[in-house]
């Protein structure tokens, strides 16, 4: 019988995977991206659990807000690279030292 | 039976998929590796009933985002080599941190699990009705207690949409430099270039 402990289990190991795959490419923004994706994924993930096992529909509503929150940084985040790119013509993010002064 | 066979499924692959993408060479084999995590993701809510955010999950992520990805992803002319340098320099770094996490979070379900910890009773009004789908529920919840917070999300979405084309947004470049064709069409006679004859031997006056 799937319980809770399987979903949270599942999740957990999704979350540490996306702060894995922050720290090891550290040099690819785009990655870097699409780990942050990976984590609120497997926070999306608890929440939508919670709230079925629980009852409690207040998590699915919160797991909307958490994916409305997430496509709006994805897009932010991918347009201030694009500006990036074209006035730097890299994207290795320890060469973004301009504000240093 | 066949839940369980599904679950595991979908959680293997979730998993898998997920390590695929931040190990991948190539970012565009990690976007559709990302594609795939969400789709298994998507079926993991479905199997839990909670059939509206999966599909949400589905349109917004698979849809849209992903997209997006794949879009900036091919646009950008990346020298790949060169930003995977570093990666093996940083591996043990990152698995001890990520270790660490799991080992926290490995605590934090066993404590729950141990019990003594009090848990408040779920909310009555907010619990699924009998006989509604999950979509009608969500529906009738999300337009009644939570509209300010729906429009504050449609705001979000909106600014980021703004901002988003404020960024990117170039100015075309005109073709003949710095004409400027309201000022050329708001000239009048009177602070035009005026003509003079002067006579031979004498100066003129401006």
């Amino acid at each position: 019988m799937i319980g809770i402990e399987h979903y949270v289990v599942v999740s957990a190991i999704l979350f540490v995977l996306g702060v894995l795959g922050i720290f090891l490419n550290r040099k690819n923004i785009i990655v870097i991206l699409m780990a942050i994706e990976l984590i609120l994924l497997a926070v999306n993930l608890n929440l939508v659990a919670f709230s079925a096992f629980l009852n409690d529909l207040v998590g699915q509503i919160f797991a909307m807000f958490v994916l409305t929150v997430a496509a709006g940084e994805a897009a932010i985040g991918l347009a201030i690279l694009v500006i990036y790119f074209r006035g730097r013509g890299t994207i290795a993010v320890d060469s973004v030292d301009r504000l240093k002064g | 039976m066949i839940q369980t066979i599904a679950f595991y499924l979908f959680a293997v692959l979730v998993i898998a998929s997920a390590v695929m993408v931040i190990t991948a060479r190539n970012p565009v084999h990690s976007v559709l590796w990302l594609i795939l995590a969400f789709f298994n993701a998507a079926g993991l809510m479905v199997l839990v009933g909670a059939e509206f955010i999966a599909m949400l999950l589905v349109i917004v992520y698979v849809g849209a985002v992903a997209v997006l990805f794949l879009f900036v992803v091919m646009m950008l002319d990346i020298d790949v080599a060169s930003l995977r340098a570093g990666f093996v320099r940083n591996f043990p770094l990152g698995l001890v941190i990520a270790l660490i996490l799991l080992a926290e979070l490995v605590l934090g379900i066993g404590a729950y699990r141990a019990g003594e910890i009090a848990l408040g009773t779920p909310m009555v009004a907010a619990a699924a009705p009998v006989g509604a789908s999950n979509t009608a529920a969500i529906g009738a919840l999300l337009y009644s207690e939570y509209l300010f917070l729906f429009e504050a999300a449609g705001l979000i979405l909106l600014v980021a949409m703004v901002g988003a084309i404020v960024l990117t947004h170039r100015p075309p470049k005109t073709v003949r430099g710095h004409q400027n064709i309201s000022k050329q069409v708001r000239r009048t006679p009177e602070e035009a270039t005026v003509m003079k004859r002067p006579n031979v031997g004498e100066g003129i006056e401006l």
